[in-house]
């Protein structure tokens, strides 16, 4: 008998279909990976599970978990086996810890309200279990706000607080996800060390099947609703056989068409010796100003036509970089020039803007909601100084709407009408009107979907090879630089600490670093050889 | 430029209350259009023989002590009441939506401060008072009303303005707005404004209400529109003294005032429900 069983699971949201006959089984000491695009109903699977449904939902089917209808139990019950026997693990851990409760407080309640123990054994209780998962009490002391903590960290304690009572299951939607992919692979690890550590059942939630492929022993993969394809993890190696399980395979172990083009020799963007300074502003008499460099003494060259990654991990100075070359924050040293100009903060000509064009990350908030899309496409326009006739605007902006792969008639429609890689598919259209020489990809496909992701890595190339551009790829996963640039430069605390050319970087990796970098990314290929 | 679509939100619709809100507004509003054109009787003639009478076929909400006609003066003091309040909410717009506007591009700075921080001085007095006060010094009457009034919408709108234009000014729109070539003067009226005119449009309506009862209460005063002028509030104060022989004088002007107060506020309240679930879910 199995832990934890869906049988011809159905979900109705207001009457419309979220999730249609699911079944699927998972036994103790084995992880489950769910996999599926934004959409597909693999949240709300985890979200039926544990009976944390909004409302007008309406469920159908049986969930039984140790030997129990959970859809037939009262919502009291129900409450004494979240958190007891169900561990839950939020996608993002910025929201997930309660901000004025420190960590002790957080993971000691949920050990309190589970058994009866006194105060004192659950706080003591709390710190084995934050030590298990990494945060020792020396470096990580329980009186710690969320706030002093990273991503990473905080999501250590949101696992801490799933496990503490050692549950039988627990689900965990996309963990890894808002993080960094060196923080990923650490979590990764960790999540495996406590499954068979405590011979958990873990159902992991995913869009990544890179990362699945390195943990999980079984694997669901669904697309609207339903499951496409089900079956032990070797299914992978084996080959999958629905169509839609395959273009995912594709896109997980993508590898672009290589960059096809020659970089002339000739400077476009040279950064040299740059760096910023934070002073904090919190006024004290006694110390001196405590000095932040987010940027230290950085020096960089973009030739014409090339494409230059810039990996690092969150918190690196790579944004700091992008804001600078942009013009948008001013610099403490150094100097940044532009074919001839110089780029100084806040007073930047137009005719230097033009040649610097940029993608922003988030699909959904670099646009205003209040425009149609001919409207922020030809928001650069601006930059000329020649009027451009409201015709002539219209002829352009359908032109590269059809040139990154959307209709000429999008061009009506306002932003909330696409979905996030057809956003970015508009946010590249508009860096590319006014002509730019260089175009900064500001972890522009890092908030999407893996398939989706591919498709825009693709017309990234495709568009770079045909207008002559030059890019400079910001990320902060490695592999994600391979196929689109042929220069690299690794960042860490605000220092380049490698640098070269791409294939070079890849095959010998001279940094600590770097190697890291390179190991913590998930590799689909890397993941089925081990199996 | 402030392209406003009301359409794009066809999922959650207006809340019955909001109806209902405009229902009383609307019929306020009406009586007030008609008495341009049109009242039962002239309000500035006084029958002393019809004094006192309750409601009637002639008079169909009665007449007061001077025996002039209750729903003439009722229909003509809200036209009054409305014209104050509107153009106070007016002013305030007028000269807090720029402040707020400013301070907000200019974040942190020293005009910033020194925008909010006066802001906070006038928000430290009691409106009412320093409302009696201004109309003291330069006299009654309706004008002199709209100013006082209008002088306590301005650190309302500017601080309305400012905190929701700093959450649109963190955006990524912004900066890609910013890299197009736009000062800060067109970011502000090309995105910040359209994208923060639901919470303006909102607090509009509240302040409306608001000011149609500082008009009442200064009339109530004697500060407000002058005799023969009618007024509501005016009327609710000549009403006290012959509240047992003839209480229809205090109840139906009184009721007006109510009903165009709740019909704005149920109005703020729908639209405010309207506009949230679509700013929670864009943030």
């Amino acid at each position: 008998m199995s832990l934890i069983q869906a049988k011809d699971l159905s979900l109705n949201i207001h009457n419309q279909k979220i999730l249609n006959n699911l079944n699927f089984e998972a036994n103790t000491g084995e992880i489950l990976g769910i996999i599926g695009e934004s959409g597909s109903g693999k949240s709300m699977t985890a979200n039926s599970i544990i009976q944390l449904l909004p409302h007008g939902a309406s469920l159908r089917g049986e969930i039984i978990f140790d030997n129990k209808n959970l859809l037939n139990i009262s919502e009291d019950k129900m409450c004494n086996i979240r958190g007891k026997d169900i561990g839950f693990i939020f996608q993002e851990p910025m929201t997930a810890l309660n901000p004025l409760k420190n960590i002790g407080d957080q993971v000691s309640e949920v050990i309190k309200l589970h058994s009866n123990i006194t105060l004192k054994d659950s706080v003591k209780m709390a710190a084995k279990v934050l030590q298990r998962v990494g945060l020792p009490q020396e470096k990580f002391p329980l009186t710690r706000y969320p706030f002093e903590l990273s991503g990473g960290q905080r999501q250590r304690v949101v696992i801490a607080m799933a496990i503490a009572i050692k549950p039988k299951l627990l689900i965990a939607d996309e963990p890894s996800t808002a993080l960094d992919v060196t923080t990923q692979a650490k979590l990764i690890q960790l999540l495996k060390k406590l499954v068979s550590e405590d011979d958990l059942c873990l159902i992991m939630i995913t869009h990544d099947l890179a990362v699945i492929a390195e943990m999980a022993d079984k694997i669901i993969i669904m697309k609207e609703g339903e499951i496409i394809e089900s079956g032990s993890i070797n299914i992978l190696k084996k080959g999958l056989k629905s169509v839609y399980s395959k273009t995912l395979f594709a896109a997980s172990d993508y590898k672009s068409k290589n960059i096809n083009k020659i970089s002339s020799d000739k400077t476009l963007l040279e950064v040299k010796n740059v760096s910023r300074d934070y002073s904090d502003n919190s006024i004290s008499f006694f110390k001196s100003k405590k000095i932040f460099k987010a940027v230290n003494n950085v020096s960089f060259n973009i030739n014409y036509n090339e494409n230059v990654g810039l990996v690092g991990e969150s918190g690196c100075g790579k944004s700091t970089i992008t804001r600078a070359i942009l013009g948008l924050d001013p610099i403490s040293q150094g100097k940044i020039t532009l074919e001839a100009d110089e780029i100084k903060a806040e007073n930047v000509d137009n005719e230097i803007r033009k040649k610097i064009q940029v993608v922003f990350q988030d699909p959904f908030g670099s646009f205003n909601p209040r425009h149609n899309v001919f409207k922020l496409v030809s928001e650069p326009l601006f930059l000329q100084k020649e009027k451009v006739k409201e015709k002539e605007k219209y002829e352009l902006v359908e032109g590269l709407l059809l040139r990154v792969g959307l209709k000429a008639s999008d061009s009506k429609k306002y932003i909330h009408e696409f979905s996030g890689g057809q956003r970015q598919r508009i946010a590249i259209a508009r860096s590319l009107i006014v002509k730019p020489k260089l175009i900064i990809l500001d972890e522009a496909v890092s908030a999407l979907d893996v398939s989706i992701r591919a498709q825009i890595l693709d017309l990234l190339v495709e568009l770079s090879e045909n207008f002559g551009l030059s890019y400079l790829f910001i990320s902060h996963d490695l592999s994600l630089v391979q196929s689109i640039t042929t220069k690299v430069l690794v960042m860490k605390s605000g220092e380049i600490v490698e640098a070269g050319e791409t294939a070079d970087v890849f095959k010998f990796p001279k940094h600590e670093y770097t190697k890291t970098l390179l190991d913590s990314s998930p590799n689909l290929q890397k993941a089925l050889k081990k199996l | 430029m402030f392209s406003f679509k009301f359409k794009n939100k066809k999922k959650n619709n207006l809340s019955l209350s909001f109806w209902v809100g405009l229902l009383f507004v609307f019929i306020v509003f009406l009586l007030a259009l008609i008495s341009f054109i049109w009242t039962p009787y002239d309000v500035t003639s006084l029958v002393i023989s019809e004094r006192f009478k309750g409601p009637s076929f002639s008079h169909v909400l009665g007449t007061d002590h001077f025996g002039r006609d209750i729903l003439s003066m009722i229909m003509v003091g809200a036209q009054t009441s409305i014209a104050v309040a509107l153009v106070a909410v007016g002013i305030g717009i007028f000269f807090g939506l720029p402040l707020g506007m400013i301070a907000a591009a200019k974040r942190g700075t020293f005009f910033d401060d020194l925008v909010m921080r006066f802001n906070d001085l006038i928000f430290a007095f009691p409106a009412l008072i320093i409302a009696i006060l201004i109309t003291a010094i330069l006299g009654p009457g309706a004008f002199n009303a709209i100013i006082a009034i209008g002088i306590f919408n301005i650190p309302v709108f500017a601080r309305v303005a400012r905190g929701a234009a700093l959450t649109q000014w963190s955006k990524e729109y912004i900066l890609a707005a910013k890299v197009s070539g736009k000062g800060t003067f067109l970011i502000s009226i090309e995105h910040i404004i359209p994208n923060i005119l639901n919470l303006l449009i909102v607090q509009a309506t509240i302040q409306f209400s608001l000011g149609i009862l500082a008009e009442a209460g200064l009339s109530y005063v004697g500060l407000g529109a002058q005799p023969p002028i009618p007024s509501l509030g005016r009327m609710l104060a000549d009403s006290q003294t012959m509240i047992s022989i003839a209480p229809h004088m205090a109840i139906f002007p009184g009721m007006v005032i109510v009903i165009t107060v709740l019909g704005l506020n149920l109005i703020g309240d729908g639209l405010r429900d309207y506009f949230d679930p679509k700013l929670r879910g864009s943030s």
